[in-house]
């Protein structure tokens, strides 16, 4: 029970030790995770660029499989245990639950992840991160999975552990930060996802060891995306809680209501899981009434709540920049933002590339009929290249330049290049999705090593613009990679060389919060009026706009087709 | 009030949301429901559903049924590998097979008449992808699904496998002619 507590001179933050520590390893983890993805990234660019065409195809669905599962398993969620830890522990001001479990979650992770990639490069397992049945895969890539998502289990049992001890050892009043209901939401989806991971990995490595005869493969995909998609959702309640935290750190920025925005992470809680069905929507072994209600959330109730989101955290940020003073005309508040500072920079172009492109294509794409224009279509990673990198990558490397010195306690090395580095990750990756769903939108398949079809029966030459939106996917990718890498340079150079800081004070009981600093500057809100915030309206608009836009478009596409029914 | 604080009013679920918020609740949800709508109105006037119609099948099955339907309906054959094409005979019924690397037999249709299509895969999950006019649908080993299709234009149109299935799968193209 006895720890250590340091409070960050700079934030105001509190550090458990124990925690700190557990923090700073996972997420180095995911950066390293994320070094690899990257490579990988790389490889597959270059060689979908039609022009390059680097890999020969067996070495192409390798390094895909591997970009899959070092991506969207391996970084993100090492990194998303340092979140649930920061969000509970320090931002609740108390020691962390059983730190010795939150190690056995480490080394879980860290094992396991080894051995699903070690399955990977000797070549047997190039099954993609899906690992349809009945393509079979080494049981040792089933087998780091599996230990992988015991690990992240008992991360959020650490999580959960650490709100009850911060209840019980009365260490804040009232109710959990919003910032921390968040990720409360996190973690309660990704235990469903975990126990649906479960459901359906643990029998196929069965199978892969020849102890079960055979998996049905329509309920294989069907139980595969509730871990699939709903660990998609564990990322959009994490990233949304960092844009919460990033608009509280850098503005001091205070919800617009409390009750709004915790009613709109209860929705992800009750809807967000049924998000499987947006893989199933072409399959032949589901009803279109099933499909329906499951891929709208039932009636889109999750879609409503990040629409709720899209507009409370511009809405939060504008309510406080207009307290500040900067009231001029529409959008001053957005013109005076500190847009030199990677933490906003990074937060705000993940907000609004989220809900712009990811989101909006997200909806068309599961709409259950629109569906059918462009399942495991080029759009399909073009949308969700949108939501997981501009989304959820670039919110967690914007908090990073926060994180840098307050949990490392290091001073970021070339702030110009940390300044330029959200604008070139972001923009490029937000172009490059644009040109993916292009591609897409014509047709080109996804998971494709030629789309030349060299060595078939017939040949199909796709249309002129389709190699267009391809070339254009690999110059960008290209950049987006440079982006990336940029951040993992920076990152590491930091840790490794940045002028050391103080770490501040040290005692072994936690303290109150103290004024005066960043935490507390947003305390203080009494009863203050509600502060108007037309500027956020326009946006909102102009979302919705484009949004309608766009869907009824793709309705004109899809009743343009073959008849169908 | 701030996002990393606990909220300083206690009973936070009692302050009052100001009237731009409870707004955008209204719009967004409004249009939730136009999208909900939309999905379910298409089904009842639109002229682009996916079949309902499925069977459990097996690979064996599913291989029967097509070589009998070849069997039947030839007409010619193409290429080197003489791959038949196969008219499908009054009634329309067709079978259409995935497996690894092809899409086995070349079909050959009419515009404006419907056909009631068999897909199904009898080795690992394919997907079928009508080129140029783009229409994706998943290819599933164990189940039979009958689409009805309704050509609308004449041409030569390929199918793309786009499921990913094994290092060949850039090879997979099937082809169906609509006359």
């Amino acid at each position: 029970m006895a720890t250590t507590y340091r409070t960050c001179p700079r934030t105001g933050l509190q550090f458990d030790l124990d925690a700190d520590k557990l923090m700073r390893w996972n997420a180095v983890a995911g950066v390293l995770w994320l070094l690899v993805g990257g490579i990988t990234a790389l490889l597959v660019i270059l060689t979908r660029w039609p022009a390059i065409k680097l890999l020969p195809a067996d070495q192409f669905y390798l390094i895909l499989t591997a970009h899959g599962i070092d991506m969207l398993i391996l970084w993100i969620i090492f990194f998303e245990m340092a979140v649930l830890y920061f969000a509970s522990s320090t931002l609740l001001r108390c020691r962390i639950a059983t730190p010795w479990l939150g190690w056995v979650q480490f080394w879980l992770m860290v094992v396991g992840g080894i051995m699903t990639n070690v399955a990977i490069f000797q070549g047997g397992s190039s099954v993609m991160f899906t690992s349809y049945v009945p393509m079979q895969a080494a049981p040792h890539f089933y087998l780091g999975i599996i230990l992988f998502a015991v690990g992240a289990l008992i991360g959020t049992g650490v999580f959960f552990g650490t709100l009850v001890v911060a209840k019980r050892e009365k260490t804040y009043v009232g109710s959990i930060p919003l910032v921390t209901f968040g990720a409360l939401t996190a973690a309660i989806i990704a235990v469903f996802t975990i126990a649906s991971g479960a459901a359906i990995l643990i029998p196929t490595f069965f199978w892969s060891m020849g102890w079960i005869k055979e998996i049905d493969a329509q309920l294989y995909r069907m139980v595969w995306w509730a871990l699939g998609h709903s660990s998609q959702q564990i990322n959009v309640a994490a990233h949304v809680s960092i844009w919460y935290l990033v608009a509280a750190v850098a503005f001091g920025a205070k919800p617009l209501s409390e009750k709004v925005s915790r009613f709109a992470f209860l929705l992800y809680i009750l809807f967000l899981q049924l998000a499987s069905a947006h893989h199933l929507l072409s399959d032949p072994g589901m009803s279109a009434e099933w499909k329906v209600l499951n891929t709208s959330y039932f009636m889109y109730f999750a879609v409503l709540a990040s629409m709720i989101h899209g507009f409370t955290v511009p809405g939060a940020i504008e309510a406080a920049q207009r307290k500040k003073g900067f009231n001029n005309g529409l959008f001053e508040w957005l013109r005076k933002a500190p847009w030199g500072n990677p933490v906003f920079s990074g937060m705000f172009i993940s907000l609004v590339g989220f809900g712009f492109i990811g989101g909006i294509s997200g909806v068309v794409l599961g709409t259950e009929q629109i569906n059918m224009l462009m399942h495991n279509t080029f759009y399909v990673p073009g949308h969700f290249h949108a939501t997981v990198v501009v989304g959820t990558t670039l919110a967690f490397m914007s908090i990073t330049y926060l994180l840098v010195p307050t949990l490392f306690r290091r001073e970021m090395l070339f702030p110009k290049l940390c300044q330029i580095q959200p604008y070139l990750y972001g923009i490029s990756m937000i172009v490059l999705s644009l040109v993916m769903m292009g591609a897409g939108t014509l047709g080109v398949s996804r998971r494709h090593w030629d789309m030349a079809f060299s060595g078939a029966p017939f040949q199909y030459e796709w249309p002129g613009s389709a190699y267009l939106m391809m070339g254009l996917t690999g110059i960008f990718g290209v950049i987006a990679v440079i982006g990336g890498g940029l951040w993992i340079g920076l990152v590491v150079l930091s840790l490794l060389f940045g002028k050391k800081l103080d770490g501040g004070a040290t005692s072994d009981k936690p303290t109150p919060i103290p004024d005066q600093t960043v935490a507390a500057s947003a305390s203080h809100s009494g009863s203050e009026e509600h502060v108007g915030v037309p500027g956020t309206v326009v946006l909102a608009i102009t979302l919705l706009v484009c949004f309608v836009l766009y869907y009824f478009v793709n309705w004109k596409y899809l009743s343009e087709v073959w008849g169908l029914s | 009030m701030s996002a990393i604080l606990p909220p300083s009013e206690r009973l936070w679920w009692k302050q009052p949301i100001a009237g731009q918020e409870w707004a955008w609740i209204g719009i967004a949800f409004v249009w939730a429901m136009i999208m909900f709508i939309m999905m379910v109105y298409w089904h009842i006037n639109g002229k682009q559903n996916l079949s309902n119609e499925v069977y459990k099948t097996t690979t064996e099955m599913f291989q029967a049924k097509t070589d009998a339907f070849v069997k039947e309906n030839t007409i010619r054959t193409e290429t080197e590998q003489n791959i038949p094409v196969v008219k499908p005979n009054a009634k329309g019924e067709a079978f259409l097979l995935a497996r690894l690397w092809s899409w086995y037999p070349i079909l050959e249709l009419e515009a404006g008449k419907t056909y009631k299509i068999h897909l199904s895969a009898v080795d690992y999950n394919h997907g079928f992808s009508l080129q140029p006019t783009n229409i994706n649908i998943q290819v599933i080993p164990g189940y039979e699904h009958v689409v009805k299709m309704t050509p609308t234009k004449a041409g030569t149109y390929a199918i793309v496998c786009n499921e990913y299935c094994g290092i060949g799968h850039h090879t997979m193209l099937g082809r169906i002619y609509v006359k």
